[in-house]
């Protein structure tokens, strides 16, 4: 196995020298960010209320605006007009882009899946074409893939191409619907089967005869983005305009999808420090019993708790750039072969990328709600931004893949790369199981510290194999029949991608502090280290319990709880610290 | 025409809670975020203006630790063509004369036409550096500055008084000007301009390397240094509103009801 390879967080400590962590930013990183931040603040977020009211030609003209300062091309290469930015300074505008409101969407929709299927998959001549326009912003692009009976199940498209003939272009027929960007997008990415069969990627021009959109949707959340479906009517598109091969548009759709997902979880990271603060200064204003009411411990336990899991995904999100940023740099993007080579590294780390979409998702669900819950009854009026910030998060579990079929897909690709020969996950699961029955095999945990945390991550990843390992000797044949049992082994990987990404970083901030662990990670280390075991514990019985009976029960049930023995923390009063150090700063502040 | 800008580094302060340092003579200042002075960039973007219509060099300098290359980078970025820091231990608790020493040091032997500082700094607000400097250099020198033009070796600005009076001087280069904010709407840093710029080196300059003694800097080559810092007690009188935006809000009406100021 690689160093670093996709899925080896699961057999394997991380070297925190390996993984790229927030406090690795250059100079040149702080400046990014601090130029996006000027133009948001500066251009887009005062004018939300208007975006929200669906201003005729303000998203377009911001759009287009953003690409003067670099907002809109990060992604594409040099060579094509673009800067070519690496995978971090791409995360760190898309963590930014919240700061916009609906903006966010737009943008890291253009940047991301309606940019990128030409940047890793187009030709020369197409990349020519059309991506130095979608740098300077005069293109915008969006991307249909969705269908109305094609959703999740999207390879199921019923739209279609056929040669016309002489053989100059594709006809197209079909609907596709829920397509971000459509009102002023200049061109969509979408997908049809060729004789209704070959599923294939198509670059289509807004001005194709034949191409007309539907209504406005109605939305709950983002409402300041155009959400509209795209209807092909004998559309004929160029030859030229094929996007890869024929027949090959799911690999186009799929990796595309996985950079989507790494990138959807940094905004989910933004967004929530942005939550923070609005929350952070509410509570600290607001004065109930004579006391600003974050003063109150159980105001103080939500903050507290919100701070941890934004630090633990932003752990996750830079890790997995890093690790992208790692395997891609190196692929020459005017080669013939830039598509096949980019897809192979994309698809290395699919299994991350769906962890980061799930575990963003949620977390930002999470703190957007505490963030209502501790404004009250002004959480729940327009006056207030949290009350937009709810609305607008809750979108992030449904698209780029739904959190069910991104937990099904974080084993389905973890299995597929171990039957592939390139992870020792099989291996490593029998290993597992064999240890099981020696109960030397299976070291206690020391009681306290980064010890501790580090062997009880070690335990975890123990469980991982083991429920993994039982749930496919107990269903060989019909393993994809068990969603509810992959769904929860699925909760087990990204609890573990979650600790070891965290302690990774914390350790490496150790190393700067002199082999001391810093205070406030160190607390956020503690208390989210021993509530995912506590989760995973849960999980690990579900799972046993639906596969084994009586002895082997038993004995899977006696391993677990060697495995989760641990010496608990004073979580109460380590999450008061962590919220009192945001409530001093005033802002998401861990240092 | 060669352009030197004096930039800072400060911490915003505007919305943050401050807390006095066990010094009392200054803040806490480990968790605030730092920017360049908001005047100083103003004067970045006024001589950049002058550079698109003039043509030469623009050089910008700042004094302070290397985080300062954070703000000359951004002018970098902004399209400035130099950036110098000056950075020396014996700097530290410089007033305003004494920071003119440092930057007239460093500025003597570079050609310059024009000099522009911010008129004053957002943290210690002494609205001195600029003139000082002014004076040290020989050169004559404008505040408050709101607009510029340039003809020949003659420059007409416009200063903006009390009471709304706008005064239109001229002056000969070379010369100092202190930029007022609102005199020109500053561009926004571009991504592409700070790749451009990343790899570009900051020279830095020391004391010894400006021939300045420990004497002629710090505390020792000062004229005034602060004696204490505090936040200025509730005086009778006054009441804090509490609450949110919204109760702050009604309170305020309401009492300016009852005491006739509103109808």
């Amino acid at each position: 196995m690689e160093k670093n390879a996709g899925g080896s967080f699961l057999l394997e400590t991380a070297d925190p020298d390996d993984i790229f962590t927030p406090e690795d930013m250059t100079e040149e990183h702080k400046l990014v960010a601090k130029a996006a931040e000027e133009f948001l603040l500066g251009e887009v977020a005062p004018v939300i209320d208007d975006l929200e009211a669906k201003k005729e030609g303000l998203m377009p003209q911001l759009l287009r605006k953003s690409a003067e300062v670099g907002l809109m091309g990060g992604d594409i290469p040099e060579e094509y007009g673009g800067m070519g930015l690496d995978k971090i300074s791409s995360l760190i505008i898309t963590e930014k882009v919240p700061l916009g409101g609906p903006f966010a969407v737009a943008n890291v929709d253009h940047t991301g899946i309606g940019s990128l299927p030409i940047v890793y998959f187009g030709n020369d001549e197409q990349k020519k074409r059309y991506l130095p326009g979608l740098a300077n912003g005069e293109l915008i692009g969006s991307y249909a893939l969705t269908e109305p009976e094609a959703g999740t199940d999207a390879l199921n498209a019923k739209t279609t191409a056929t040669l016309s003939e002489g053989g100059k272009y594709y006809i197209l027929n079909g609907e596709k619907q829920f397509i971000t960007n459509a009102g002023y997008a200049d061109i969509f990415i979408t997908y049809a089967k060729i004789d209704g069969e070959q599923f294939t990627g198509f670059i289509i021009d807004r001005d194709s005869e034949g191409l007309s959109l539907g209504e406005e949707e109605d939305k709950m959340g983002i409402r300041g983005t155009s959400t509209r479906s795209l209807i092909l009517d004998n559309v004929k598109v160029p030859v030229e305009n094929l996007l890869f091969k024929p027949g090959k548009g799911h690999v186009v759709a799929f990796n595309i999808l996985n950079i989507g997902r790494y990138k959807l979880g940094g905004a989910c990271v933004g967004a929530a420090k942005l939550a923070l603060a609005d929350t952070i200064q509410y509570a600290k204003s607001r004065v109930q019993f004579g006391h600003p009411i974050a003063d109150f411990g159980l105001i103080k336990e939500k903050i507290g708790e919100m701070v941890i899991r934004t630090f633990v995904a932003e752990s996750m999100v830079y890790r997995n750039a890093g690790l992208i940023e790692d395997r891609l740099k190196d692929i020459d993007m005017t080669s013939p072969e830039a598509g096949f080579e980019s897809a192979r590294g994309i698809e290395e780390y699919a299994t991350e990328c769906s962890i980061n979409k799930v575990y963003g998702s949620e977390m930002l669900d999470y703190v957007v709600d505490e963030a209502v819950q501790i404004h009250g009854g002004y959480g729940y009026i327009k006056d207030y931004p949290v009350e937009r910030y709810y609305r607008d998060s809750r979108i992030n579990r449904i698209f780029e893949g739904t959190n069910e079929i991104n937990r099904l897909l974080i084993l389905r690709m973890l299995l597929r790369r171990a039957l592939k020969g390139e992870l020792p996950l099989v291996q490593a699961m029998k290993q597992a199981a064999s240890d099981l029955l020696k109960p030397s095999g299976l070291r206690q945990a020391p009681q306290e510290g980064m010890e501790m945390l580090e062997s009880l991550t070690e335990n975890a990843k123990k469980i991982g194999l083991l429920v993994a390992g039982a749930v496919y000797q107990a269903h060989p044949d019909d393993l994809s029949e068990q969603q509810e049992l992959i769904g929860m082994i699925s909760d087990i990987i990204i609890e573990i991608f979650a600790m070891d990404s965290l302690l990774a970083r914390v350790k490496k901030m150790m190393k700067r502090n002199n082999g001391e662990m810093p205070e406030i990670p160190g607390a956020i280390a503690n208390v989210y280290v021993i509530d995912a075991m506590m989760r995973i514990e849960r999980w690990a019985k579900l799972i046993f319990a639906a596969v084994a009976q009586g002895d082997v029960l038993r004995t899977q049930l006696s391993a677990l709880k060697r495995l989760t023995r641990y010496m608990p923390v004073n979580s109460v009063a380590l999450r008061r610290k962590v919220a009192d150090r945001v409530l001093q700063a005033g802002r998401y502040l861990v240092s | 025409m060669d352009i030197i800008v004096c930039i800072k580094r400060v911490p915003e302060t505007a919305e943050a809670d401050l807390v006095i340092d066990g010094t009392k003579k200054a803040i806490e200042t480990d968790d605030l975020v730092y920017s360049i002075n908001e005047w100083d960039n103003y004067a970045v973007e006024a001589a950049i203006q002058l550079k698109e219509a003039e043509g030469g060099t623009i050089t910008v300098i700042s004094v302070g630790p290397e985080e300062n290359n954070e703000v000359l980078r951004r002018a970098l970025a902004m399209g400035a063509d130099e950036a110098i820091r000056l950075t020396d231990p014996a700097f530290e608790g410089s007033d305003a004369y004494a920071m003119a020493k440092v930057l007239a040091a460093a500025i003597k032997d570079m050609p310059h036409d024009l000099i522009l500082t911010g008129v004053q700094a957002d943290d210690d607000g002494f609205g001195a550096t600029g003139v000082a400097l002014a004076q040290m250099l020989g050169l004559p020198y404008a505040a408050l500055v709101t607009d510029i033009k340039k003809e020949g070796d003659t420059l007409t600005v416009h200063r903006e008084l009390e009471g709304g009076l706008e005064e239109v001087d001229t002056l000969k280069l070379p010369a100092l000007l202190t930029i007022q904010t609102g005199i020109n709407e500053p561009r926004y840093v571009s991504i592409m301009g700070i790749r451009r710029v990343a790899k570009k080196e900051i020279a830095a300059k020391g004391a010894a390397d400006l021939g300045l003694s420990e004497n002629d800097v710090g505390l020792n080559g000062s004229m005034s240094q602060i004696e204490e810092l505090f936040f200025p007690p509730v005086g009778e009188g006054a009441e804090i509103i509490e609450g949110t935006m919204d109760e702050k809000a009604e309170t305020l009406v309401k009492i300016l009801k009852e005491r006739g100021g509103i109808a």
